[in-house]
Order: C-alpha cells, then structure tokens, then sequence
C-alpha cells in the first residue's frame, strides 16, 4: 500500500523535477570561442538530477509515510536542552570569539571570515532593536550602513578626521537619518512601513550613485584612510612610530588584521550591551509594549512618536557604526556594496536568529554568513542548498531559532514566554 | 494639542497623591460635590451619522458614574472622546484633576493618560507576551522614564532608576495583591484565564495612579462569582480616592455600585440620576431596561 503510494508520489516529484531542471539545467546558453553564441545541452546532468529527487521522495514517503512536517512556535525538544546549555554557550562563543586570533591554525582567511560574520552580527543585533524589539519592520537598514560608511569616507578626505572621531559622527549621522526616515513613517503599519523603508533605502542608494561631485558616483570613493592603532599606523616598514615598531614586534600584515577584527568585535558586543540594558529599561520595556498593542500604549500616557522615533535612531546609530566600520576595513566604498540584497540578509539574520534573542541572532549570522563560505565548495549549487535551508528551518520554526522571549524583570523566577504568545508587530 | 494645557499634565506622577486633591482652579470650596470630569454639549459624527448627539453631563469626585444605554447608543464612542481616541467633532470635555484643569477634547491621546486619566478596553488589550509585572511596568513608564536621566543615564548605571524601579514594582505587588494576581505576576499576560486578564487591564490602568478610571464594560463575560468580586474591587478603587467612569451591560453590577447613571440612547442623553430614580424612569425602562425587569 505505502510502496505504491511512495512510487506515484515518486513519480509526481520526477515530472515537477523535470520541469524544473530541463529548462534550467539541460539546456544552456555558452559562448562559443569565436564568440557566437550556441545551446549546449546537459541531458546526463539534468536526468541525475531529476532521478534523485524521484529516488529521495520515494525512500521518505516508503520511510515516514505521508507525513507533512508541522510548523511549531512550541519550544521544540533541543530549546530546553539548549536553554540550559545557552548559560554555556555564550560565554563559549564569547570565549572563541576573543581567543580567534590566538587559536592555532587560525589564518588570514579565518579572521576575514571572523570580521565579516561578526559585522554582520552586529547588523543583526542594530537592526533588532527596530525589527525584533520595536516590531517595525524595515526593509531598507542598508541605506543606515551607508549613511555611516560614506560618512567616514567624506569626513576623513575632507577634513582628514581620524577614524576614532569619524566613527561616533558617523553613528551620530546615520542615527540622524533613522529620525527623519522616522517621521514620515509614524504612522504607517505593516506593508506600508515595510514599503516606505524599502524605498528610502533605494533613495540612499540612487543618490550616493548620482551625486557624482560629492561621492564619486558609481566609481565609489577608494583611498579610505586605514584605522590606527591610537595614532600608531600599521605598516611594514618597521619604523618607530608604527605599530610594531613602537611595541618591537616583527611586522606583519596579520596585525591589521586582528586589529580590526577585534575592533568590530568590540563594536558589536557594545550594540549587544546597549540592547541588553535598554531592554531591562522603561524604554525597551515601551518598545516592547508597542510591539504587542500600540493602542494599550497610547492609553497609559506613552508617547509613541518619540518611542518610535528613539527606535529608529539607536538601530540606525549601530548600522552607522558598523558602516565607518566596513570604509575604514575595505579602504574603498563604493554603491554597489548597499543594495538591497544586504538588507534582505541582514533582516533575515533577525528573522531566522528569532525577534529579539540576542544569542539566536548570534548563531543565525554565524550560520547565514559563515555557512555561506562553507558550501563554496559546492560552487553553482551553493545557493540552491543554502535557499532549501533556508525554507527547511522556516517551516519547522516560523518565529526563528529561538522563539521565546526572556522577561525582563520577575518577583520570583524567569520563566521563558513561549513564542506563540509573544507579538510580531504590526508595522 | 495645546501647549499650556500639556505643561500642566506634566510630572503630575510626583505630585498626584491621593490624599491631596485640592484643586488650584476650582472656584468652589472642597464641599461634597466637586465635578472631576465635565461633559459640555459634545457630539461626534462620522461622515453622516450622528454617534454622540450634544451630550452634557458631569461625573463628581469619588464617585462611580455609570453610562448605560442599548448597543449603539454611542457610550464607546463617547469614552473613546474622553480618552482622546477620537476628537469630537464640537463640546468640551474637561478633566479638573489633582494638577487643575485639562481641556481633554484638544489634548494628544498620551498627554490625556498623563493628565490623569486612565482607561480599559472592551476587547481587551493586554501586552499578551509581556508579563504580568512587566505589564504593570510599562503602565508606570513617564514616572520610570523621569528617573533614567534620558534612558543615557540608566544604561550606564548613573542614575537613581534602580530605586525608581524598586518603587515601581512595589507599586505593581499592591495591585496584584488587590486584583488577586499576585501568584501569577511571572506568566505571560496571554496565558492567564479570561477573567484574571480583566482584573489585569484594571490593576494596569491604575498603575498610572489615574485620577479618573474608566472602565469599558469590565464584567463582560465574567461569571456571577466574578461580578460580585469586580464590584469590590471598584468600591475599593473608589474608597482610595480614584473616581471611576464605567460602561458596563450588567445591571446587577450597575446598580450595585454606581453612585449616578446616566443613561444614553442613539447617541442623546434620556436621563441622569441616582439608581433608584434610574430603575422608576418611563423613557429609561422603555429603551433599554425593558418591561417588567423591575426586580432585578
């Protein structure tokens, strides 16, 4: 009975299959030497392809029967494990976060992997405060990011700053450009919000691409001053008043970059800080509330213009960091680097790490941005796995990797609040 | 909306004590009736139709006014004018609270809680995922947000916000302990039974330490047990020195408890007065009370 269940089922996934990979795998444009043009067909490819997934549904519907995978806001079976090994794992990930640059066989290529993923931790955390806390979705948190990498790069060239007073003007900048974004979206909810920020962050864009006598256009700007440490630059020259120099250490060029990378890490666990703090205060307690019900709020004397507006502000003011972050470790910005796809990978960190877990947002860059580097081996299939991950982790956890949210203050114990209870926000 | 109006409202939370209610502006002497809140020829439209048609009434400290009427008579709608959720369309609505009077009818709806009053919902409206306490909390947000110096100050651990908070969850323990929602002050708001989330939205909305409570029919869908217990706990709102304004269906709790009714159909006012001279009215029983309901 569930043999011949499993073989039509089989069969049906064949045909979606074949749909699927002949037009886009079996048949290929290439360019011939002599430049023309000509179809190549990838018959074999397409037919192993195809089988496969024939072959994987058969095995699973022979396996487990027609079973269709059920989504849970509960806590699954690991959450309480993993609860309890969190009081664990975050001093652990802290504690290889620090020790990286000392760990043996740790390279060049590790620490730049370490640099981006926790630039992109420290994103996810900025980016919380509006999306996971406040529970206003935005889909435009690059244009912030680019707010504070051009800031840097404008500031260093016109007034030659250093990077240590370029980066708080920075976050200042971009921190003021969340408040004027802020105003005109008050009082939008849900798609309206999400489309308006979609749209600002495209306005960033376009003008920094079209301002050609101020950012340089398309061509980006490059020559970005590099960070010193406290005044001492890295270089090779070994000179006294360099960095190696000054502390008689052999030059290298890995100093640079263990300085950066426990600059952003610096940078990152102070977002993580702010966020914590404010959280335990009357203001993150607001956020919070207004992302439950903004009317309740309204009708105990919250003032939701400012409450919103501090939102947008403090998440801008961390994208801002990380964005003089990210000019002064490139050396070079260009619009290119802002475009949507990053606040899309940024929003999905928060969605997948779970609104407003601290430690859930951690784990999900390490997993977006690390996993991503993982399955380059896998080459054009790369975005083919990382996407079914992606839809995988969804349909068993909606509310993200950790759906449950931690009280904020308890007369007795904490008790963990499960996700179903807790609000997405409105907009 | 006006500026001098605002300033009055502000910092009342340090001020706001319940023993001390004399009132500045009010001419008259502190006798036995002093107005807290005055309704003066308000009415609301939306587009054509005529919600709240020039209603005028006043609602006396320390007293438990009561608006009745049949569905649609417009008595949310009216509520939702006092609480700024709407703006009327013309009349005054005026609050001569603890800190003098306030023109509710031109104030932002977060400046109306400020100056002093609170409300409930008829759906109720809960912070689900937050809990209990931190409920309790958020409701005590502008006293809690004065002593963190900005928020800057209390993320730095420079500020007096500790003993504030202190003071706070004292506040929030005696209106658990008064609601009998003391042993659950840990759960999720979402998670307590229908009848604990009504005595919660009230133990919040008095967390503001408001000098006008109103309530939007807080014994719905509570059972007769329930009913007797929300009555007390009303009275004992209104002992300490909070006056309360209640929408409410169930005549047993009306009647019960209320000091004065005023009684409205299609959006005009058909009477005003004390329960006994409510219960004996022709037009009242006529419109809402019904035939022979007499004995209830």
């Amino acid at each position: 009975m569930r043999f011949r269940l499993a073989l039509r089922d089989a069969a049906v996934t064949g045909l979606v299959a074949a749909g699927l990979f002949l037009p886009m795998v079996a048949l290929r444009t290439d360019v011939a030497p002599n430049g023309a043009l000509f179809l190549r067909t990838r018959w074999s490819d397409a037919a192993i392809l195809i089988t496969l997934a024939a072959l994987a549904r058969f095995v699973l519907v022979l396996w487990l029967g027609r079973r269709i995978p059920v989504a849970s806001t509960a806590s699954p079976w690991w959450e309480e494990p993993l609860r309890r090994a969190g009081k664990l794992l975050t001093p652990l990930l802290l504690g290889v976060a620090v020790m990286l640059p000392f760990i043996p066989g740790t390279g060049r290529y590790e620490l730049d992997l370490g640099v981006l993923v926790l630039t992109y931790v420290m994103l996810g955390w900025g980016l919380n405060i509006v999306v996971g806390l406040a529970g206003l979705l935005d889909l435009g948190y690059v244009a912030f990011y680019a707010v504070g990498a051009y800031s840097y790069a404008l500031l260093a060239h016109a007034f030659g700053l250093s990077f240590w007073i370029c980066l708080p003007l920075a976050g200042i900048l971009a921190g003021f450009w969340g408040v004027l974004l802020g105003f005109p979206v008050l009082r939008l909810r849900g798609d309206y919000l999400a489309i308006v920020t979609l749209a600002f962050g495209e306005i960033i864009r376009v003008v920094l691409v079209n301002w050609v006598s101020l950012t340089n256009g398309p061509n980006g700007m490059s020559g970005i001053p590099r960070p010193s440490f406290f005044g001492l630059p890295f270089n090779m020259s070994g000179e006294p008043d360099t960095f190696a120099g000054f502390f008689g250490l052999e030059p290298s060029p890995l100093h640079r970059v263990i300085f950066l990378y426990y600059l952003i890490l610096g940078l990152a666990l102070l977002t993580n800080w702010v966020s914590i703090r404010l959280r335990r205060q009357p203001l993150g307690r607001a956020w919070e509330a207004l992302r439950e019900d903004e009317i309740a709020c309204r009708a105990l004397g919250i003032n939701i213009t400012t409450t919103k507006l501090t939102a947008f502000a403090l998440g801008a003011m961390f994208g801002g960091f990380a964005g003089a972050f990210f000019a002064t470790r490139q050396g070079f910005i260009s619009p290119e680097s802002f475009t949507f796809i990053e606040s899309a990978i940024i929003l999905a960190i928060v969605v997948l790490g779970g609104m407003g877990s601290q430690i859930g947002i951690a784990l999900a860059a390490l997993i977006m941005i690390g996993g991503f580097e993982v399955f380059r081996g896998l080459e054009e299939w790369r975005m083919l796995v990382f996407g079914a991950a992606m839809v995988v982790i969804m349909v068993l956890r909606p509310r993200g990797l950790v759906s449950s949210r931690t009280p904020t203050v308890a007369l007795g114990k904490r008790k963990a609040i499960s996700g179903s209870l807790v609000g997405e926000g409105h907009g | 909306m006006s500026p001098s109006d605002g300033r009055n409202a502000e910092g009342r939370g340090e001020l706001n004590r319940p023993g001390q209610t004399t009132s500045p502006s009010d001419g008259r002497s502190a006798a036995v009736s002093r107005p807290i809140l005055s309704v003066e020829e308000l009415t609301m439209r939306f587009g054509g139709l005529v919600a709240v048609d020039d209603v005028s009434f006043t609602a006396e400290t320390n007293d438990i006014t009561a608006i009745i009427g049949p569905n649609g008579a417009g008595k949310t709608t009216l509520f939702n004018c006092i609480t700024g959720f709407y703006r009327p369309s013309a009349g005054a609505i005026t609050l001569h609270g603890p800190l003098g009077e306030a023109a509710l009818h031109r104030l932002a709806g977060h400046r109306i809680a400020r100056a002093g009053v609170a409300r409930t919902f008829q759906n109720i409206r809960l912070f689900q995922g937050m809990t209990v306490l931190e409920n309790l909390l958020v409701a005590q947000h502008n006293r809690l947000m004065a002593a963190t110096g900005l928020g800057i100050g209390a993320v730095l651990g420079l500020s007096r916000y500790p003993a504030a908070e202190r003071e706070a969850i004292e506040r929030a323990r005696h209106w658990l302990d008064a609601t009998a929602l003391l042993e659950r002050a840990d759960d999720p708001a979402g998670a307590l039974p229908y009848g604990a989330q009504r005595r919660l939205e009230i133990a919040r909305a008095m967390c503001t330490e408001p000098a006008l409570l109103c309530l939007d029919e807080p014994a719905a869908g509570l059972n007769p047990r329930e009913s007797d217990e929300l009555s007390m706990l009303l009275r004992q709102i209104r002992d300490g020195g909070c006056s309360i304004l209640l929408i409410e269906h169930d005549m047993s709790v009306v009647m019960g408890i209320s000091d004065r009714i005023v009684v409205l159909d299609h959006g005009r006012k058909i009477a005003d007065a004390v329960p006994s001279a409510i219960r004996a009215d022709a037009r009242v029983i006529a419109a809402y009370l019904g035939e022979g309901d007499e004995g209830e």
